[in-house]
Order: structure tokens, then C-alpha cells, then sequence
């Protein structure tokens, strides 16, 4: 048997979580050591998955484990990774160390509190905790596994969300608290009420395989291999309301209007680097499972939804970057513009076009590097001012030139800058729209415009002006959180300039799920006699088979 | 020479990026590095397009591929290079006007903290501007068309401790990124329609789509130019955007950046040809601005708004020229040429005088000036002679081309637009005029350095707070550029009219054809002349006879619309900025209300079971319960619909 490499990506943070969380009370230094080296640790391991990921396999899934687990139930241990979970491991995997970094001060213990018990280990190993079942989340090919750790992350994000928060605010610590215990329970609850009715879902597909197969079954590559070869037969009806009750659990986790208010105030209220956990990371598990099981189990369906999931995505876009002009809290808009972009992600997920879900994956991954820059420098300036109120800043540039920068770089990739990563998913999930859907994706075009208005606001409020006193004497990054900064600032560019490493590996995966949703690309009007366009076409049919 | 046009777009690229990141280190030099890395460019440019001319003239496109940049099932974008004739233009236009404007600045900018940052932005300019004109394909472009935008952007707002710098960014930003869904839907049309969006295979088989189609890329291309080009209704930035640095007015918002749009249209000839009722968006559009611009132009007491005005006018020919077709794209980007050199030698020269006058821009407060700045009168009464069309000067040879190609469209049509452009000129010749007039004539109006509670263009004016001016001529730094763009404003248009070798150099791209004006040429250059003395008479009298009030006369309707721009922003106002701030307050309460806590009456009054929930529970966990059943309920109401549907 070989090497259990993905077994190992999760179990490291796993086990990082467990050192982390036993480390003695006043060894706090050491906490924050051990977490990082095991989140670096998690990378490595990430890095070996990217590096040895063969692009040409034929086969869906890579690196495959299965082992017996609940045998009663059919439930087995199977992992496996395709392009788009190998990629998007490779993005927790990269986010958490910066998480880490940039939170390496958010949980000491409060110097004047009455020994308020904020133990910095706690929140390290839950950040630690949370990666090990994302991962593992995006490694399940078990439908009954995945389940079960995209149930059990509520947990830790629930106490990273309600235990800490912002050290000062417009709010005294009781308040603070308040708000944040709101904040985690309203978290808990919409993710509860999704799961559940996922878990009916679940239990559906079973009793469904169990009648037609004799044994009842998780597996995804069985089911769909069944399905392909005629032997499983799902009714339409049945099948599109198990459809609807995966689609409703992703739908709360991506989050998609009108299931988005829970994002807000988690957001909000936690800390900067538990926010970009929580949009960057958390939240792509619910995307993810869209193209992964949504797509896959339930094609039909899928095709049969695809109206009303297009028009939730668009009422997102708008509906999320109108609100994000609307706010006045830096973190608040953050989250709102999170929601627009959740809303290109799934639009692109369901126009059902190769670009499209390419653009989709890829925007998953840059989305989670451009709000990881943009909410961890915010992080840093709200730090500082101990305010999240945009009008308590001003003239920011004047003094701290390099923060004022890297956040101006975080913004302009937030609106879709061309030359900067978002840009590349951005367009392809439109013009796979546009292609499908014109109306659509030109209306989705409108995004665009309302992404530049609240970022530039955003940033000439806060930056730019005369210096507002409080800003007066605020310095500019450390080197930790230049550390932090400066690679998600070259990453962004390089993706932007030559994002070919990361399409090579998405590409097969999106035309193996295309093809299992019997969906080819519209053809052109006017066929241009260009080898190069003629290829991509001949591609085309064969995805479409 | 097909690694040289990379290396175009890259050496800029590095010379930004070794200025924005280099630290303190690079305060001393940073300035001379700029202005070497733009030097670099235009010798690399130099030897392009010496490689270009000896080549046939039917032979003279190279293409390149750099890399795949963008490779994804049935989407290929490359990071390509393509040199003709047009861009090899524009190349020697960015990067010879590029130079010397970064020699200017190093001594305008001579007192900023910040003048590394200036150069490193003009350097990341020269980078976007040479992709925007050097790109093989539409999405490629776009990243140019952006990369300037950006450039454009930090340059405006390059004083952003001032609120109004600040805001005037974000204007032009924002006005331009409505220009972009038109270039961003167009190149989605192009996919669409081509499976490609390569300049290649989509402007060779342009003829073999159907006509809507290109009537629609058409007009999103001219809404793509509207906003770059500052062309009626995306014209209000350009005015503010004088907020920036007087160099950046010259290089970007006079001479290169605003004319993208023209290249836009000139470059996608194919489609516009083959799609009339696009063409005619653009004459009218062109039309349309070039009165706007000069009427505007007219009313601004500010001596760069004044100028700003005449630039978006004259962008209106070369738009109506373009808007022409072959009648007219040669001419278009001959004017665009020859505007490079007046124009950005009036920007330089109009910074001169700010430089010599406590960074005052009131032309009502100048006067004069004629003894004490030899140089810059001079060198900007060239360029002054250039623009109106004076004989001889570049200006005559581009401008007169046009409105002989607007008469030769022929039928009403081209009476209109010949009329237009005739009118236009007549404009033109008034309020060049009258700048001249104001700034070099007449008795001494100045008045001392405004306070620092009034806050200034220039941040240099705190320090000679209170002082009345000292009017001087600028160093060599600064008036070296000005009289080589002024010979340029002088010669330009002769040389490129000998043996008609602009035509002949750039029609292999384009095309040209000759139209049958229903006017002889030479009465239009008559026609030409008599409204240019016109004009010029008209303010002489006006300016020059009279003493001029330092404060401005309360003016006719017409003269206060035009101080208010026409109104454009007023109309923007009510129409954008009051609605969508309702809207989006709205929705903010909708979202708090409605969807977030009101759907709880939804659930009510779906399954009345939220007031039985509400009397066995208490605390927030409950209403949040509900909601989420409220989520539901619209999810399946919307699912019974299509159901119905």
C-alpha cells in the first residue's frame, strides 16, 4: 500500500490541533510556533499533492484511499482528489500559514481584563482544527464522509466566530461579546438548518441505491457509475429533490442570496484572519460541492435548476456589491463584496459552459488570495485605529505609504483589475455566461462597475485626504505583517500575468464534470478557419461526450 | 526584432517596478532612472520602426506570441504582440511625447517628497499604453486599456491629501470603468460570434458575421471609446482629472491616454466598416463632442480646464473622422499625431506659466506674460498657431483633411458634419484665442499666492504664501521639451503631407479612399480660414481690446451652463448619484429588514408556525430560526414557479 498522502494532508493539522491545544498555559510563544510550523507542514504535504497530480490521468480521481467504515450502511473511507480539489487544497493550504501569521497577536490574553480566559492556544489549534476538516471535506469521494466534516466544521468556526473579536471597537468588551455570541449563533443555526435538510438528502440517496442496488451506497464514483451504465435509474422527481437538499446546505455555506445574512456578522465580528477563514477557505467547500456532488450525482437536476440558480447568482452579484456600497464598517463591506463574488462563483458553476466553470474554480482560488490581502490589511489598519468605522479614518497614505499600497493592490484585485488574478476568473465566468445566457451575463457585466465604486470609495475614504488626527503618528506594516502581505501581493500578479500552472490542472477536471452534465460549449457563429480555434472546438465535442 | 517588441512593453514595466518598490534608496536617482527607461523605450521604438520601413509596404506586420496566457477549453488567450504601421505610430507618439514629458517633470516636479513614486506611476503608464497599442488580441488590449486607467488614476489622485484630487480619481476611474463593460461585452460578442477575439481571425472574417452583430460590437467598442476618449456622454471626467500633476495632464489627458479610443476604433476598421449604423454612432458622437468640448472650452477661467475642453474637442474629430471609414481613419490618426505635439506643448507650456506664477491656474489673474516667459510665449504660441489651423502649421495640414472627408460622406449627411467640423473650428480659433490673449496680452492682473486654507493645484504654492509672483522663465529641464514639441507642432503635419507619405505609410492598415466632396478642396480651405479669422477676430475684440474683469461677468445661459460643463454633472447627479444612493439605502433596509429579520412574517403567513415558535422559545436563537425558515420558503416557492413555468 502506498503512502496515505491524503490521509496525511488532514491528519497533520489534525494532529497540529491536538499539540497546539496542549501546550501549558504559559508557554503562549510556543503555541503560535507550533501552529505555524504544522499549517507549513500542511503546505508541504499540499505542495507534494499539486506536484505529483498527473494533469494527463484518464481516471477521475487521484491518489485514492477506500477503506471499509461503517459497513452496515455502506459508508467506506474513501478519499480521492480531482483538479479542482487538488488546487483547492492547495489554497487552504497556502491561506493558513498567513492566517496564522496574521493573527498571531488577535488571541493573547487581555492585559487588563479580569482574567477573561482567551487562551491563545484555543484559537490556534480551532484554526488548526478547521483546515483538517477542509480538507478532508474537500478530499471525501464518500458522500456520508464529506457529510459528516462539513457538519463537524461548525463547531470550531462557531468558537473561533464567538471567542474572539476585534480588541477595540465603537462597543465596550461586554458589548463586543454580545455581538459576537449573536454573530456565532446565527452562524450555527443556518448551517444547522442547511445540514439537515442535507442530511434527509443524504439518507435519500441511500435508501435510493439500496433499493435499486441491491446495497445501498455513498460512493461517488459507484453512483455515478452506476448511473452511467443504466443500472441506477433515480425518478425525476426524487432525484431533483435530493438536488435540492445538497443544494440548499451549499447554498447557506457559499453563501447565496437570499441565505447570505449570516456572513455579515460572522465577518464582521470575528477577527480579520478568522474572517478570511471563513470566506476563503470555509466557504469554497460550499461551492465546491456544488460542481462535486450537485453536478455530478444529480445532473438532471442540476440542468433543471439551472434557471433559478442563475437568476439567485445574479440578484447576488448586484444585490451583495450594491449593499457593500451601502456600509459603513470596513470589514462589513468586505463581506458584502464576498457575497457579490460568491454570486460570479456559482453563475459560473451553472452556465453550464467550460469557461464558465473554470472561471468558477479559478475564481474560487483567486477570490480567496484577493480577500485574504485585502480583510488581513484591514485587519492591520483596524488594529491599529481600534475602529472598524470607515469615517473614523482618513489621509492613511500619508502615513503608512506601504500599508496604504498593499491595500489599494487587495482592492483593485477585489474589483477585477486586469493584470491582477480575479481578473482572469472573472472574465472567463462571464464570457461562459454571456456565451449561454447574453442577457445574463450582460447585466452580470454591471458587477464590474459597482465592484470599482466600493473599493474606490472604500479607498479614498480611509487613504486618502487630509490626515484625520486620530491616523496622526499610525505606523506603517511590521515585518510580520509584511511577511504576511507581500506574498498574497506576488501571487496575485503572477496569477494575473500566467495563471496556466493552476488551469492545466483545473481544465480536466471541469470537462470530466461538464461531461457528466451532457453539456457542450455553444459553437460560434462564424467559423474561422484558425488551427488553434479548431482544436479547442474538436476539445469541445469531446467533453461534450 | 520580434524579441525587441516585448521588451518595449517590459523595460517600462521594470523601470515601474524598480521605482514603486525600491525604497528611500532610490529618492536621489529615481527620477533619471524614469526618464532613461522612457528614453530606452523610444530608441527601441526608433529601431522598429526603421526595421518597419525597410520592409514592403504591404509586408510590414510582425507578430508574436509570448506566451499561452490564458488557456482553457475552448478559450485561448495569448500574450501576444502584433506591430504594423498603426501601432508602430503610436509607439514613437507614446514614447517620444513619454520622454519628454518625464524630462519636463524632472524639473516641474523638482520640490515633491514623492517625485520617485510620480515616475515610477509614469513608467507603469508607458507599460499599459504600449500593451494597450501593441496587443494582438481584444482581451489583451483590455489589460492595456485597463493598466492605463489604473496609470491614470494614481497620476490624477498623485496629490490625494487634497480631497478634490482624491475624488477626480475616483470619478475618472469609475466613468471609465462604464467605458469597460462596453469593451468587456464586446469582446464576449466577439467570443461568441468568432469562437476568438484575436485581431487576426476576427477582423479577417468581420464581413462573414451578420450585420446585427457587428452593429452591436460596434456600438459597445464606441461606448469602450467613449469613456477613454472622454467623448459625449462619458466625457465629465476629463475636466476634473486636471486635478492631476501638469505633466500627467500633457502626457495622459492630452496626448496619448484619451486617444485610445481612436485607436479602438481605427484598429477594429473590419467591424465598423461592415456595421453603418455603428458608424454613424460614432460620427455623431465625434460631432457631438467637438462642439461640446469647444463650447466648454470657451467658459473656463481655469487655463487647464480651458485646454482640457479643446482636448476632448479635437478627440471629437478625430472620432468623427474615424466615424468616416476609410474616408477619414487616416486622417483621424494624423490629427491624433499632430494633436500630440500642440496639445501636449500647451499643457507643458500652460505648467510653465503655473510654474513662473505661484501655481496659479485663474487666467483672469494672468496677463502680460509675454515680456517675462519669452520661451514658453513662444513655444506655445506655436502650439496655439498649430491648433487653430493656422497655414503651413501642423494643425492645418491634419484638421482641414477632416472636415474635407466629413463634407465628401456626402448627401445631408456630410453637409452636417462638414458644418460641424466648420463650426468647431471657428470655436476653436475663439477660445485658443482668448487663452492666449488672457495668459501673454493685455496689463498685469496677478494677484498674491493664495493661503493655505484655500487650497492650491500645486503643492508648491505653500511655499510662496502670500507673495505676489515673480514671473521667470523655467529651466532648461523643462523649456527643452516645450520647444521640441513646438517644432514638432510646426513641422508635424508638413512632413507627413509631402507626396501624401502618412496616407500612403498607414493605408495598408486601414484602408483610404478618396470621397467625391461635394465642395472643392480648396473651398474648404478658404472656408476654413475665413471662420478661423473669425474666431480669432471675435475674441481679440472681446479679450484683447478691452480690459479684461478679474472677476468673471455673471455671463449669458449659455456661458454659465458651459462654466458648469453643460451641466454634465449636475445631470450625472440627479440621475446617478441621488438614485443610487436611494437604492442602496433601500436595499440596506431591505436586507436588514426584509430578508434577514421580516421573513419572519413571510413564515408566518406561510405556515403560522413561527407564532406557536415564538411562545415556546425566547432569545435571539429563535428569530433567526424563523428566518432561515423564510429562506426556505422562498427557495421553494421559487421552485414551485418553474415548476409552473
Amino acid at each position: 500500500m502506498s503512502f496515505p498522502l491524503l490521509t496525511a494532508t488532514a491528519a497533520v493539522p489534525a494532529l497540529g490541533a491536538v499539540a497546539t491545544a496542549a501546550v501549558p498555559a504559559a508557554r503562549r510563544a510556543a503555541a503560535r510556533w507550533l501552529a505555524l510550523g504544522f499549517s507549513l507542514a500542511t503546505l508541504v504535504l499540499a505542495a507534494v499533492q499539486l506536484a505529483r497530480f498527473d494533469t494527463a490521468s484518464k481516471t477521475p480521481f487521484q491518489f485514492t484511499e477506500s477503506h471499509a467504515w461503517i459497513a452496515d450502511f455502506g459508508v467506506r473511507y474513501e478519499l480521492g482528489v480531482d483538479g479542482i480539489a487538488v488546487v483547492l487544497i492547495g489554497l487552504t493550504a497556502l491561506l493558513v500559514p498567513f492566517v496564522v501569521l496574521a493573527g498571531w497577536h488577535d488571541a493573547d490574553p487581555l492585559e487588563t481584563s479580569s482574567r477573561r480566559w482567551r487562551p491563545t492556544q484555543g484559537f490556534f489549534a480551532l484554526i488548526l482544527l478547521v483546515e483538517a476538516m477542509v480538507v478532508i471535506a474537500f478530499e471525501a469521494t464518500d458522500v456520508f464522509v464529506f457529510y459528516i466534516f462539513f457538519e463537524a466544521m461548525l463547531v470550531p468556526m462557531y468558537f473561533l466566530i464567538g471567542g474572539f473579536g476585534d480588541r477595540a471597537g465603537p462597543h465596550t468588551e461586554a458589548e463586543a461579546a454580545g455581538r459576537r455570541s449573536h454573530a456565532a449563533v446565527k452562524f450555527l443555526l443556518y448551517n444547522l438548518v442547511g445540514g439537515l435538510i442535507m442530511l434527509a438528502a443524504v439518507i435519500g440517496l441511500y435508501a435510493v441505491t439500496a433499493h435499486q442496488l441491491g446495497e445501498g451506497t455513498f460512493s461517488l464514483t459507484r453512483i455515478v457509475e452506476a448511473r452511467a451504465a443504466g443500472r441506477l435509474d433515480i425518478a425525476t422527481t426524487t432525484e431533483r429533490a435530493l438536488f435540492l437538499g445538497f443544494f440548499f446546505a451549499f447554498a447557506v455555506k457559499a453563501p447565496l442570496w437570499p441565505l447570505h445574512t449570516w456572513l455579515p456578522g460572522a465577518m464582521t465580528e470575528t477577527t480579520a484572519p478568522v474572517a478570511v477563514l471563513i470566506t476563503a477557505v470555509v466557504d469554497k467547500v460550499g461551492t465546491f460541492a456544488m460542481l462535486r456532488f450537485c453536478l455530478q450525482l444529480f445532473p438532471d437536476a442540476s440542468r433543471w435548476a439551472t434557471p433559478v440558480v442563475l437568476g439567485l447568482a445574479l440578484v447576488s452579484i448586484l444585490y451583495g456589491a450594491l449593499l457593500a456600497v451601502a456600509q459603513k464598517d470596513i470589514k462589513r463591506l468586505i463581506a458584502y463584496a464576498s457575497i457579490s463574488h460568491f454570486g460570479f462563483i456559482v453563475l459560473g458553476i451553472f452556465a453550464m459552459t467550460t469557461q464558465g466553470q473554470s472561471g468558477a474554480t479559478l475564481y474560487m482560488v483567486n477570490h480567496g488570495i484577493s480577500t485574504a490581502a485585502l480583510m488581513l490589511v484591514a485587519g492591520f489598519l483596524i488594529a491599529r485605529r481600534g475602529s472598524r468605522l470607515i469615517e473614523d479614518y482618513g489621509g492613511v497614505q500619508k502615513v503608512a505609504p506601504v500599508l496604504a499600497g498593499t491595500f489599494l493592490v487587495g482592492g483593485l484585485a477585489t474589483l477585477s483589475l486586469p493584470g491582477l488574478a480575479p481578473f482572469v476568473s472573472e472574465f472567463l465566468v462571464l464570457v461562459g455566461t454571456f456565451s449561454r445566457h447574453p442577457v445574463l451575463g450582460a447585466v452580470a457585466t454591471v458587477g464590474i462597475v459597482l465592484a470599482a465604486l466600493y473599493v474606490l470609495v472604500l479607498y479614498q475614504r480611509t487613504m486618502t485626504g487630509p490626515v484625520a488626527e486620530p491616523v496622526r503618528g499610525m505606523p506603517d506594516l511590521r515585518a510580520r505583517e509584511l511577511v504576511v502581505v507581500t506574498p498574497l501581493v506576488v501571487l496575485l500578479l503572477v496569477l494575473g500575468i500566467y495563471p496556466k500552472p493552476v488551469t492545466d490542472v483545473l481544465d480536466p477536471a471541469v470537462q470530466h464534470t461538464m461531461s457528466q452534465v451532457h453539456k457542450g460549449d455553444p459553437a460560434p457563429d462564424v467559423r474561422v478557419s484558425d488551427a488553434r480555434v479548431k482544436d479547442a472546438r474538436v476539445n469541445d465535442v469531446e467533453a461534450a461526450k | 526584432m520580434e524579441n525587441l517588441i516585448g521588451l518595449l512593453v517590459l523595460v517600462p514595466l521594470l523601470g515601474a517596478g524598480v521605482l514603486l518598490c525600491g525604497g528611500r534608496r532610490l529618492d536621489r536617482a529615481g527620477h533619471w532612472i524614469g526618464t532613461l527607461v522612457a528614453a530606452l523605450s523610444f530608441v527601441i521604438g526608433a529601431v522598429l520602426f526603421a526595421g518597419l520601413l525597410g520592409r514592403a509596404a504591404d509586408d510590414r506586420e510582425l507578430d508574436v506570441t509570448v506566451f499561452s496566457w490564458v488557456p482553457v477549453g475552448g478559450f485561448h488567450a495569448d500574450a501576444g504582440f502584433q506591430l504594423d504601421q498603426l501601432s508602430v505610430t503610436f509607439v514613437l507618439l507614446i514614447t517620444g511625447v513619454g520622454s519628454l514629458i518625464h524630462l519636463y517633470s524632472v524639473g516641474y516636479m523638482a520640490h515633491d517628497e514623492r517625485r520617485r513614486r510620480f515616475f515610477g506611476y509614469l513608467n507603469l503608464f508607458l507599460a499599459a499604453m504600449l500593451l494597450l497599442v501593441l496587443a494582438d488580441n481584444y482581451l489583451l488590449l483590455y489589460v492595456g486599456w485597463e493598466g492605463v486607467g489604473l496609470a491614470s488614476y494614481l497620476l490624477i489622485g498623485f496629490w490625494q491629501h487634497k480631497p478634490s484630487a482624491a475624488t477626480a480619481a475616483k470619478k475618472a476611474f469609475l466613468v471609465n470603468r462604464v467605458g469597460d463593460v462596453g469593451l468587456s461585452i464586446a469582446v464576449m460578442l466577439m467570443f461568441t460570434t468568432f469562437g476568438t477575439f484575436a485581431f487576426g481571425p476576427v477582423l479577417d472574417h468581420a464581413d462573414r458575421a451578420g450585420e446585427g452583430r457587428l452593429t452591436a460590437i460596434g456600438l459597445m467598442l464606441l461606448l469602450a471609446a467613449c469613456g477613454k476618449s472622454a467623448q459625449v456622454p462619458l466625457q465629465s471626467w476629463l475636466g476634473d482629472a486636471m486635478e492631476g500633476p501638469t505633466p500627467v495632464s500633457a502626457l495622459i489627458h492630452a496626448a496619448t491616454m484619451v486617444t485610445a479610443g481612436v485607436y479602438l476604433i481605427t484598429r477594429s476598421a473590419a467591424i465598423f466598416d461592415a456595421a453603418p449604423v455603428a458608424q454613424a454612432a460614432v460620427v455623431a458622437v465625434g460631432a457631438v463632442t467637438l462642439l461640446f468640448g469647444a463650447i466648454v472650452g470657451c467658459a473656463k477661467d481655469d487655463i487647464k480646464k480651458a485646454l482640457a475642453g479643446s482636448t476632448m474637442s479635437q478627440i471629437g474629430y478625430m472620432v468623427l473622422a474615424a466615424g468616416l471609414g476609410p474616408l477619414g481613419y487616416v486622417f483621424a490618426i494624423m490629427h491624433l499625431v499632430t494633436h500630440g505635439f500642440f496639445k501636449a506643448g500647451l499643457f507643458l507650456g500652460a505648467g510653465s506659466v503655473m510654474h513662473g506664477m505661484n501655481d496659479e491656474v485663474d487666467m483672469r489673474r494672468y496677463g502680460g506674460l509675454r515680456k517675462y516667459m519669452p520661451v514658453t510665449f513662444v513655444t506655445f504660441g506655436l502650439g496655439y498657431l498649430a491648433i487653430i489651423g493656422f497655414p503651413g502649421l501642423s494643425g492645418f495640414f491634419s484638421k482641414d483633411k477632416i472636415i474635407e472627408a466629413a463634407f465628401a460622406k456626402g448627401g445631408t449627411e456630410g453637409w452636417i458634419l462638414g458644418g460641424a467640423a466648420l463650426l468647431g473650428a471657428a470655436i476653436t480659433a475663439y477660445y485658443m484665442t482668448r487663452v492666449m490673449v488672457l495668459t501673454f496680452f493685455g496689463e498685469e492682473r496677478w494677484r498674491p499666492a493664495p493661503s493655505p486654507d484655500e487650497p492650491s493645484a500645486e503643492p508648491a504654492a505653500a511655499a510662496h504664501e502670500g507673495a505676489m509672483p515673480h514671473p521667470h522663465e523655467s529651466p532648461k529641464v523643462m523649456t527643452i521639451p516645450m520647444i521640441v514639441l513646438a517644432a514638432g507642432s510646426v513641422l508635424a503635419g508638413g512632413l507627413f503631407s509631402i507626396d501624401d507619405a502618412f496616407v500612403r505609410w498607414l493605408s495598408p492598415v486601414t484602408g483610404h479612399e478618396e470621397g467625391n466632396s461635394p465642395v472643392g478642396a480648396l473651398t474648404v480651405t478658404a472656408a476654413t480660414m475665413v471662420v478661423m479669422v473669425l474666431g480669432v477676430a471675435l475674441a481679440w475684440f472681446q479679450y484683447g481690446r478691452r480690459p479684461v474683469p478679474v472677476t468673471p461677468p455673471r455671463g449669458s445661459l449659455l456661458t454659465r451652463a458651459a462654466r458648469r460643463d453643460l451641466l454634465q454633472d449636475d445631470i450625472n447627479h440627479i440621475v446617478l448619484v441621488r438614485g443610487g444612493d436611494h437604492l442602496v439605502r433601500g436595499l440596506a433596509r431591505v436586507d436588514h429588514g426584509l430578508v434577514d429579520g421580516a421573513v419572519n412574517g413571510t413564515a408566518a403567513a406561510v405556515g403560522g408556525a413561527s407564532a406557536r415558535l415564538r411562545r415556546l422559545q425566547n432569545g435571539f436563537a429563535r428569530s433567526y430560526a424563523v428566518s432561515m425558515f423564510g429562506g426556505t420558503a422562498v427557495l421553494i416557492a421559487a421552485t414551485l414557479l418553474m415548476r409552473a413555468v
